[in-house]
């Protein structure tokens, strides 16, 4: 139990140092820059031509479908890492239990492939 | 209570030291990669300040701590301002977990040994994505608005790829951390010369990390994000002064750290062939050495490689990464289940070999009908 504190508490002081550095490095700044606006200067920058359009302008995120995968896929991976470490322990029943829950997610991605929502339309 | 304070001492000692060691490595690397690229495009790189420039970095470094801030009059105040913050503090948190030697004395050479390991390298490498998405839609620009909506493109293409060639790793070794996994690469070398490090066994996932590495640190080919030749600077071109500098030092930071996971993880960490002279820094010096050697390989790539286009590289994470890291787990699972008179060390090697030869088939010139497939999709490219 003392390891575990001991291993976090070192975490969290280095935490704390990595703060203290961007405090200290955003301190500093502030005490040694330069402040002089001007409205040219506070504009975005397009290439030196003046903005075109709304910012936040909207964009076709052409790959939402793949962001659905991701979700299944990172979940399963999230199944796969306890999976992994008990894996030795458990031996074949633990591995035909994955076959299953790959095999099924694996019928999943050939099907998403198959229908063809992994290529950009 | 003597004994709590020294270890609190101890602790502080080793946390700045690790801290120290970082910044200078990333100095390092930054001067490193400006003088190999240099090299090899024959030019002659940053040679002025220092002895053969090594000054250089920490020249630049002072330099934007005088820089003014200018931040866009339709930028997000408070996001503008966290997003570089995001980006630094999971990569310094990362490091944590590496262990860099073995021992001084009774004292472990590694800040924290959590039992989740190296899978909280993993949550603080996602943790980052935020910080460009962040940074990229606070700035209120549109070439760095593309730069987020590419970033979190890439995470969800290669993140996953990148866990699943841990999983293999973590199915040998029985445990996730860190120092377990080194430990579990020591022994008495196969045959007599080849060591017994993951790099062998698990081939093809050595392969995936390194490629879904180079793509979650933003680094050529893989440098969509912030394509400068595209998208101006991507998501940091509205940034300037010491925010600019910690996205700066966070990329850098990044690559030292994804080195230093592929060293642990694949190349036995801090093991090497130590002399009884000094024997704390052997170790130490054999973990330098294979971190550098990785991080020259990033160098590497980026003077050698174009850019990948955008709907490509989700392709090649997809249909690439994905199922060959999906493939050898289960390869690994089967090796471990079945029973069988070869040493399963050297079973997992031969069949790696076999699919990292599948593997680099793909880097083949391609047949004419799929370089068909290959125009680029209509319309615009985000």
């Amino acid at each position: 139990m003392t390891t575990y504190f001991q291993a976090y508490g070192t975490f969290a002081a280095l935490l704390v140092l990595s703060i203290a550095f961007v405090a200290v490095a955003f301190g500093a700044n502030r005490l040694l820059r330069p402040n002089r606006p001007t409205p040219g200067k506070l504009t975005t920058y397009e290439s030196g031509m003046d903005p075109v359009g709304t910012t936040w302008s909207q964009t076709q995120i052409r790959y939402y479908v793949f962001a659905f995968l991701f979700v299944i896929f990172d979940v399963e991976s999230v199944f796969l890492f306890p999976w992994a470490l008990v894996f030795a322990d458990i031996g074949v029943a633990a591995f035909w239990e994955m076959v299953v829950f790959i095999g099924v997610l694996a019928i999943g991605l050939l099907y998403a492939f198959k229908k063809g929502v992994l290529r950009w339309a | 209570m003597t004994g709590t304070v020294w270890d609190i001492f101890i602790l502080l000692v080793k946390v700045v030291g690790v801290f120290a060691a970082l910044m200078v490595t990333v100095l390092l690397t930054i001067w490193l990669e400006r003088r190999i690229v240099a090299f090899m495009q024959t030019r002659v790189g940053p040679n002025r300040v220092g002895p053969f420039g090594v000054l250089q970095t920490l020249a630049d470094g002072i330099k934007l701590f005088f820089k003014e801030d200018v931040r866009p009059s339709n930028a997000d105040k408070l996001l503008y301002g966290v997003a570089p913050v995001i980006m630094m503090i999971p990569a310094f948190l990362a490091f944590s977990v590496i262990p860099f030697g073995f021992a001084f004395g009774s004292e472990r050479a590694q800040l924290a040994d959590l039992n989740v390991g190296l899978l909280f390298v993993l949550a603080m490498g996602s943790l980052q994505v935020y910080g460009i998405v962040l940074a990229g839609w606070a700035s209120g620009s549109n070439y760095p608005l593309l730069g987020a909506v590419r970033s979190s493109a890439q995470m969800i293409s290669y993140e996953i790829a990148q866990g699943l060639s841990l999983v293999g790793v973590f199915m040998t070794a029985g445990t996730l951390s860190a120092a377990g996994i080194v430990a579990a690469q020591q022994g008495d070398p196969l045959l007599g010369f080849i060591p017994r490090w993951y790099v062998i066994f698990q081939f093809p996932l050595f392969l995936v990390f390194l490629l879904s590495g180079i793509a979650e640190t933003n680094r050529a080919p893989f440098d969509l994000p912030e394509a400068e030749s595209e998208l101006v600077g991507g998501y940091h071109t509205e940034y300037s002064g010491v925010k600019f500098a910690l996205f700066f030092l966070a990329e850098y930071l990044n690559i030292v750290t994804v080195s230093a996971v592929a060293t642990t993880a694949f190349l036995g960490g801090p093991d090497g062939p130590a002399p009884d002279f000094l024997p704390w820094l052997w170790p130490i010096l054999w973990f330098a050495a294979k971190v550098f050697f990785f991080i020259f390989i990033f160098i590497w790539l980026r003077a050698t490689l174009p850019r990948l286009r955008f709907d490509r590289l989700m392709d090649f994470g997809w249909k690439v990464l994905i199922p060959v890291a999906l493939a050898w787990v289960a390869v690994t699972a089967v090796v471990l289940v079945v029973d069988v008179n070869l040493p399963r060390p050297v079973l997992l090697g031969a069949i790696g070999v076999l699919l990292a030869l599948l593997l680099l088939s793909f880097l083949l010139p391609s047949s004419d009908k799929e370089k068909a497939d290959r125009t680029a999709p209509g319309g615009s490219t985000p």
